[in-house]
This record gives C-alpha cells, structure tokens and sequence, in this order.
C-alpha cells in the first residue's frame, strides 16, 4: 500500500460489522489493514498517540476463533479506537499531558467494559488537547493533531485525534468526550459525524474528568448509523456513576433502519441568535442549503429564539473552570505520574505540576481556582450557574416550538495551526455554538454539510431535548441523505498542493 | 477578674457501615496498608464516588436520636485543600445543606441539667494517614473514604469538665443508637475544640482559638485546661489571645501555636457534581424513626421503673447498651432484678475491665446467669462456689448446673450429714466451744469456718450455724 494521495476507503463501522458477520473478513485482516493505515498516515496526522498493534492483533484473532466458534455477540472483532482520557485496563491514559506520561489505567472505563464485552478491539490512544482542554488539539503534550483535509490545519478539539483518524480511514469508529464542544466541533471539522449524549445518557466512569457537570462519552464515526450503531453500546444507567440517569434506552438502530423518506411533520427550529454575525459565508450558505432541502422534504422550518445565548461561552467557561481546578487537583506526584523530586511536599506539588501541567492547563486551573474564591464565588461561579438555569430554560421554551434545532457547529471551518493557539479569547469564541447543549444538558449531533470553497469540511449541528438520541439519530440521518457525498480526504497540505512530506 | 469560658466541640464520629462512604472497600481496622484500596478511594483518574446509603441512614438516625431537623434535601460539596493524605486533593463533605440540623443533648453537671445545642450534622469521607519512616514517608489509603459524621455544637459548653461530660453522653447515644462503635482506640471518635473566654458578664464571646490533635477524652480535658488558664492569663495581664489553631502537644501537656486566621485554608466549596442531591421522604424518616432504638436517658428512667433499680444501677447498666440488654434478659428471666444488677456491677463488669472486652464477646449468657442467680437462692450452691461457677461460665461458657455437678459443688443442706461433722469440729476444738458457751459469740464463726473446710466449702454456711448453735446450747457447759 503506498503512503501517497488518498487513502483506500475503509468499511464504515456498520460495513464492517455486515462483512466481520458474513464472515466476507476476519477481523485479523481487518485490523491489519487498520494498522497499515495507520503505520502509513499517523507520523503525518499525529492522530493517535499509542497503537497497540501487537495486542490488538492478538484480540483480533481471538476475536476470530471466538467468532468461528460461532460466539453471536454483534461486535466481536470490530476495532474501535479510543480517545486518550478514557480508561482502558493496562493502556496508557496520558490525557495530552505530560504528568501522566507513563500512567497506564488499572481499570476500564464503563464504556471501555461495555465495548469489551460486546467484542471490540481497541486499536490505540487517540491524540486530545490536554485534558480535553481546548478546540484544535495543539494543547497535546504530544503535538497537535492534522486535519485530514489539510494538514497545515487543525483537526479541531478536544476530541481531534478521534475526528482525524476517522477521516482518514485510520479508525472504523472512535470515542471522544465532550464537554463544550469537543466531538461536534472536530467532527465538523474533520467531516465526519460526532454524536454528544443527553449528560446522564453515557457512563462516565472511567472518563477523565475536565467539567464533571458537562462532560459527556460519544461516538465519532462515518455515518449517522454508525453512531447509533456505537451509542447503542455505549448507553444506559451505570451503578459506577450517580450522574448517568436509570431510563430504558430505545432503539437507536431501529429509529435510523426505519426513518422516513421525508421529514413530514417534523418541525425544525433555526435559532435567530446562531446567525448572527461572525459566521463564515460558506459555513452560512452550507446551513441554508439544508435547511432548503429539509424544507424541500417537508419539514417545517421555523425561526426561534435563544436569548442567553451571547452568556453561554463565559458561564461555561466559570463553571468548566471551577470543577476542572479540583478535577486536576489530584495530579500531585504522589500516587501516581510524573513526581519531580523536592525537599518538601509543598515544594514537590509545586514543581511537579509546574513541570507536567502545559500553559492552557494551568491557565484554566487558575481561573476556575479564583472563580471558587472566597469573595469571589458569589460573582463568578453562583452567577455562571445562574446562566445556565436561564439557558436551560431557553432551549425547553425552544424545544416547545419545535421538535430540533438546526445550527452551524462552529462559526469557521477548520483554522490554521498556530492561528488561534496565542489568542484564548478567540479559541474560546469560537465553541459558541456548542457550549450550550452542554450546558443544558441536552443531546446534539454534527454532521457533515458540503465543502467550504477552500474544500474545507462544513458542519451541521442538529440539537434535541435530553434523552431524545432517538429523534435526533433518525433526523440527522435523513439529512445526511441529502448532502453531497464527501470525497476521500486528500490527506495533504493544501497551501503546497502537493503531498506531505 | 472572673471569666466565661465558652467551648464549642466538632466530633468526627466513624459510622458503623461495612463498606467505604463512596467505594465498595471494606472500613476493617487494622488491614496492612494499602490493602483496602480501589480506584475511587485512591482517586484514581476517571473513577468517580457513589455514595453508600447505610451511611446516609446512620447520620439521619444519629440526627434523629439528638433532636435535630433532618433536611428532606440535602447535597455533597468538594472541600479543596492539598494534603498527601488526600486522594483528591479534594474532600467530598457536606457544606451549606448538611443532613441534619440543630438539635442538642442534655448533660448532668453538679449544677444540674444542662442542654447543650448541636449546629449541624453532616457527612463526609475520611482521609489516608501519612506514615514517615526513616528516609521516607508513605500514605496508607486504608482510612480513606470511611464514612464520618462531623457533629458541630454551639459554643455552649463552660467547663472543661462538662465537654468531657458532654461527649461521654453522646458516646452513649451514638452506642445505643447503633450509629457508631465509639472506638477511640481506632480513631472512631475524634475531636476538635473551640474556645473562648470573655469576662463574665461580657455580652459577645471573646477571641477563640481552635484546638486539634485531641485523641482521648482525657486529651481533651488537660487540652482546655491548659487553655483555658493560658487564656485567661494572657486577658489578666493586659494581653490579647490570637485567633489560630493550636495543636495539642500531649507529652508536654501544652498547646502550640499552628496557624493564624491569615494563615487559614480559603477551600473554595462547590458543590460535588458527581453526586446526585440526597432526597429524602416524609416516609422514610418514619420509618427510620420507628428503627432507633431506645436512648440511655429513657432506659435509665425504664430501668428504675420497671425493674425497681437504684438510679446509679441504671446509670452504670446504660453506660454500655449491650450490657443493659445483658441485664435486661437475665433479669427477666431470674425474676431478681437487684440482684441480676449486683452481679453484672461488681463480678462481669469486673472481668471486663480487666481485660477490655466486650460482653457481646464473652461466653457468659443472659440464661446462664440467671440461672446461676437461682441456684444460690435456692441454696443449691453456697456464695463462694457461685462465684467460681461465674468465672468458669466467663471463661468458657457452659450451663451452671453442669457446672456444679462436674466440680460437685452442691452444697450440703442436709442437716444428718453435717451433724457428724460438727460433732467432729467440737471434739478437735474444745476451746472455742468453750468460749462460746462463756458468752463469746465471735468463736462460733470460728467453728463455722472449721465446718466448712472439711466439707471442702461446700456445706450450707447458714445451715452449718444452726446445727452449731442447737448443739453447743442443748449442752451446758459443765455437763
């Protein structure tokens, strides 16, 4: 296989399971082929961060006699990769960062464990800002992630490793986490799709913690389906985590199979506030384009309003802040990851996490430590959590209006690397469109819309009340009919036009 | 000048629950370290608490028993301070919803009843335990996340020997209550104090001061000694007392400065987002009502009532519920109360002090000791042999009337087989005999104490004077 131009087209996640149960594949072939791709496209994308290829090799073979020996379960030697903060038992978990460089997880993640059971092999770590903190993965220890598309631009974040690899055929499906936008934003970036749970949906034990209260486990994956296919696995109440909610979870599968032709009786709200100013033309014209063939299929299409929109980015950036300052605050060198020796604890803490902690880190550690101050938490943090009861309540009074809401993902696509890096006000600007979702807690999904005239991925968010995966699964799934098939990725600078080096 | 002294008291009280407040890990004392441990109690990466009901219901009880209001909705909040004992870094405790409120305890003081007022209940994890050796230290993680209850009073306490009356009293109420094992050997029960003094008559309370590192309740009344006369003396000589925590220092039996006020931890409380709010019914807190059990003060009362004790008997039978219940079911089963009391007083209470064990441990029945009560009532078996019965039954069990069968301790009460040997006695001690017919009663204990030596003790003491006395006197001295 050459390492130049396009990559051969991997299966989707719901091709691969169809040919792994006609026995048309192993799952040894599979995964081999797997990490050939990745072997090839990884020093150029940096989207994992650690491949287990000898490992996943031999769970791919047991996965095969398992399979031979007419094991039923659905996902017996699919392989799946992982985002880099959520456990699997004896991987690496380093989260981007430095202070767990040589950390490796005794336990899975309940998702990890559910995955197991059901068959998966897991490929490898894939690449994340540190600690999920950012939106274009060059927060990572470990450097940023590429977009596909165009190397010299950022996948996105924080779940970028997982967008990138799935792109590029580097992945059959992935996990990330999203706490303010991390799977929809890399997605739309990347173009493919990113699903984030209603909070309490998805188990978070076993997920690094950056915002307790906001983070979320999803698939990103290269179709609709798919994502039903893995939140399928994914969902339901985990006696492991008080947070994930005891509610039967439907049938995602059987919602996307038996989605209608049409979008008849649907009624889909466009939010005046995400169309205000600061949107790119072509991420606007993307937008409208489907909105005009949702139209055109018979949904009604109406416009809503979100007042508390323009407070989302700061609420979420107190209340992220804040529980991240304690989250973070077990990294200490004493039981575990890096420890730079010193005479005294105090002087131990200091320099350990002065060492293991990167700028945008310790940035948020220290803005959410003085918005938890005394004096200062009345200002700060109980008004921020005040916004997010006024946001929540903006999308019930919406979600009376209309069945789903329609948005751009980010205002931009996929921006250069370096671009944004120096300029935190302007990277945290640009998750307006996805913050709120987790800040009310409700489900939300990316989609791919076309190109931008750079050829540049266009993302769609569609957005549904908590707990209705269900709906917005089958929607989205409709919509995807109906925008052009992305071509493969040219996994390529576009500024040079050639092939990387 | 006279003073006021005002003492407040926060307790940390381990609940009595099988396992951890928010992990599976078995609270066993004593395990070697680290043994006990799992992801969430560690704080592993990812790993995330959920909270232990038991616990919940234990503080709620412990509430209920003390009076306070419980709050139907209560929540868990993260305390943020960095200590190597800490796996978080972070403590889950309970800030401004704690699950009980208000409430308070009556204590006997020699100026008679006083009620001392309770702040708040609440429940949070405990910590590790930094061990230092020679060239290193080590955290063992064992302790971390056992449930403890932090009982906060008001600042009513005014003597050093009423905080020490006030947490024998509560001891006795968490003990009855089922709530907690109160042993301060294994840091069950551990303390901190506030307190202040003013000049009597001063409306506002003067400057306090904190102490902590009090790890008995003896520790705790030489600790406000010693600081309540450094008080005073720095306010009578013109002085000012610094608001700061100060540590206990046992061996010296002083109290050393800390931290001050400006020194003070800002821990930043928020409210856990791991855990879930605690909801609690109406339903529930009946229900949980209808399970305590009776408390030392309404047995003490029952125990004068229905069994006709002396108050002290109750007050020293309640001390320790198990041995109420002891004594509660030998009593019904003698039909002889006082007695019942007399025993347990002086014979059991006896053994387990002497070797620091508890009465649920010892092989000694309720039955058995009633029975055994029985038997020296109906003069089956003298005092004395009683008494070497009861030390075998604490010993190793067994029914005293196997017992004395075994050992053939049944007392001779036959009146023809005890007057050989008195005629035997008053034949080898000429002497004595005389006397007594000489009007010297004293040498008839002497011929008693004959009697019963050659029947080897097991002759009826009572029985044995009669026979003496009708012999000696149908006699007359010159026959």
């Amino acid at each position: 296989m050459s390492c130049s131009g396009p990559v051969s087209e991997l299966p989707s996640l719901s091709a691969a399971l169809d040919a792994l149960r006609r026995n048309e594949v192993s799952s040894e072939e599979l995964v081999s082929e797997l990490l050939r791709t990745i072997e090839c496209w990884n020093p150029t994308l940096n989207a994992y961060v650690y491949v287990n290829s000898e490992e996943a090799l031999a769970c791919a073979r047991e996965a095969d006699a398992r399979r031979r020996a007419g094991d039923p379960a659905p996902w017996v030697g699919v392989p799946i990769g992982i985002k880099d903060n959520i456990c699997v038992r004896g991987q690496p978990c380093t989260c981007g960062s430095k202070i767990l460089k040589s950390y490796r997880s005794p336990y899975d993640a309940t998702v990890s464990r559910r995955l197991r059971e059901a068959g998966a092999v897991f490929v490898g770590r894939l690449n994340l800002d540190e600690f999920a903190m950012g939106s274009s993965t060059e927060t990572s220890a470990w450097g940023p992630a590429r977009n596909p598309w165009d190397v010299d631009r950022v996948a996105g974040g924080s779940s970028g490793g997982s967008a990138a690899a799935v792109a590029a055929g580097m992945a059959v499906a992935a996990l990330g986490s999203d706490t303010g936008g991390s799977i929809r934003q890399p997605a739309a970036f990347c173009g493919c799709v990113g699903l984030k749970p209603s909070y309490g949906r998805v188990s978070r034990y076993g997920l690094v913690a950056y915002a307790s209260s906001l983070d979320q486990i999803g698939p990103l994956t290269r179709t609709v389906r798919d994502a039903a296919l893995l939140l399928s696995v994914l969902a339901g109440r985990d006696p492991m985590d008080s947070t994930s909610l005891d509610v039967p979870v439907p049938d995602y599968i059987a919602a996307v199979d038996q989605a209608p032709d049409d979008l008849r009786g649907r009624c889909i709200g466009l939010p005046r506030e995400y169309f205000a100013e600061g949107i790119e033309p072509d991420v606007a014209q993307a937008v409208k384009a489907a909105v005009a063939d949702m139209a055109r299929l018979g949904a009604d299409v109406v416009e809503v309003s979100l007042p508390h929109t323009h407070y989302a980015v700061a609420a979420y950036y107190l209340i992220a802040t804040a529980e991240a300052s304690a989250n973070l605050a077990r990294f200490d060198g004493v039981r575990y990851g890096l420890r730079v020796p010193s005479e005294d604890v105090l002087e131990q803490y200091e320099r350990t996490r002065a060492e293991g902690f990167g700028q945008e880190v310790k940035r948020r550690i220290i803005l959410g430590t003085y918005a938890l101050s005394a004096g200062y938490y009345d200002a700060y943090y109980l008004r921020a959590q005040k916004v997010r009861t006024l946001i929540r309540r903006d999308f019930e009074r919406a979600f009376q209006q209309c069945d789903l809401l329609l948005t751009p993902v980010a205002p931009t696509t996929a921006f250069r690397i370096g671009e944004r890096i120096s300029d935190p006000l302007t990277m945290y600007l640009g998750d307006i469109f996805t913050v709120p979702a987790n800040l009310a807690g409700i489900c939300a999904i990316s989609i791919p819309a076309g190109l931008d005239s750079r050829g540049l991925p266009v993302g769609l968010q569609l957005m549904a009340p908590a707990l209705e995966e269900a709906r917005l699964l089958q929607v989205a799934h409709v919509v995807e009919q109906t925008r052009p098939r992305l071509p493969r990725p040219p996994l390529a600078s576009r500024a040079s036009g050639g092939s990387p080096a | 000048m006279k003073f006021a002294v005002s003492i407040g008291l926060e307790i940390h009280v381990q609940l009595r629950t099988r396992t951890k407040i928010f992990c599976g890990c078995p609270t066993t004392f004593g395990a070697p370290p680290n043994t006990q441990v799992c992801p969430v109690c560690l704080g592993l990466p990812g790993a995330l608490p959920v909270l232990n009901r038991e616990a919940v219901r234990l503080t709620v009880m412990a509430g209920l028993a003390l009076g306070c209001r419980i709050n139907l909705r209560s929540k868990f909040d993260r305390k943020n301070y960095f200590y190597p004992d800490m796996p978080k870094n972070y403590q889950i405790s309970q800030y401004d919803l704690p699950l009980c409120v208000g409430g308070g305890l009556e204590i006997e003081t020699p100026a008679g009843r006083r009620f001392i007022r309770l702040r708040r209940i609440h429940l949070e994890e405990d910590v590790g335990k930094n061990l230092h050796f020679a060239q290193s230290s080590g955290v063992d993680f064992n302790r971390a996340g056992v449930p403890l209850m932090e009982i906060v009073t008001e600042p009513d306490l005014t003597s050093a020997d009423e905080a020490h009356t006030f947490l024998l009293a509560l001891k006795e109420v968490l003990l009855h209550g089922g709530i907690s094992d109160c042993n301060l050997e294994e840091g069950n029960l551990r303390c901190d104090v506030n307190i202040s003094v003013r000049p009597e008559g001063a409306d506002e309370l003067g400057v306090k001061t904190e102490l902590k590192n009090l790890n008995s309740f003896r520790a705790v009344h030489r600790a406000l000694d010693y600081e309540i006369r450094r008080q005073i003396d720095l306010l009578s000589c013109g002085r000012t007392v610094v608001q700061e925590t100060r540590r206990w220092n046992d061996e010296l039996g002083i109290t050393e400065s800390m931290r001050t006020k400006e020194e003070a931890h800002d821990y930043r409380y928020f409210p856990e987002p791991d855990l879930v709010p605690v909801e609690l019914t109406e339903e529930q807190l009946t229900e949980w009502r209808a399970q305590l059990p009776e408390l030392p003060a309404a047995r003490r009362a029952r125990l004068v009532r229905e069994y006709g004790l002396p108050e002290y008997d109750a007050k020293v039978l309640t001390a320790d519920p198990d041995v109420a219940d002891f004594f509660e079911a030998a009593a019904r089963r003698s039909q002889q109360p006082k007695i019942v009391s007399n025993w347990i007083m002086t014979e059991v209470l006896r053994v387990l002090g002497e070797r620091g064990s508890s009465i649920r441990d010892l092989p000694l029945t309720p039955d058995a000791l009633a029975e055994l009560i029985e038997m020296v009532q109906r003069g089956v078996i003298n005092m004395p042999a009683a008494k070497s019965v009861l030390a075998e039954l604490m010993e190793h069990g067994g029914r005293p009337a196997e017992i004395i069968e075994r050992r053939g301790l049944v007392q001779i009460s036959d009146r023809g087989a005890l007057e050989p040997v008195v005629e035997e006695v008053l034949r080898d001690h000429p002497g004595p005999a005389a006397d007594y017919r000489n009007g010297k009663a004293a040498a008839l204990q002497f011929l008693i104490g004959q009697v019963m030596k050659r029947t080897r003790g097991k002759a009826n003491p009572k029985l044995v004077a009669e026979v003496l006395r009708a012999r000696l006197e149908s006699q007359s001295p010159s026959s």
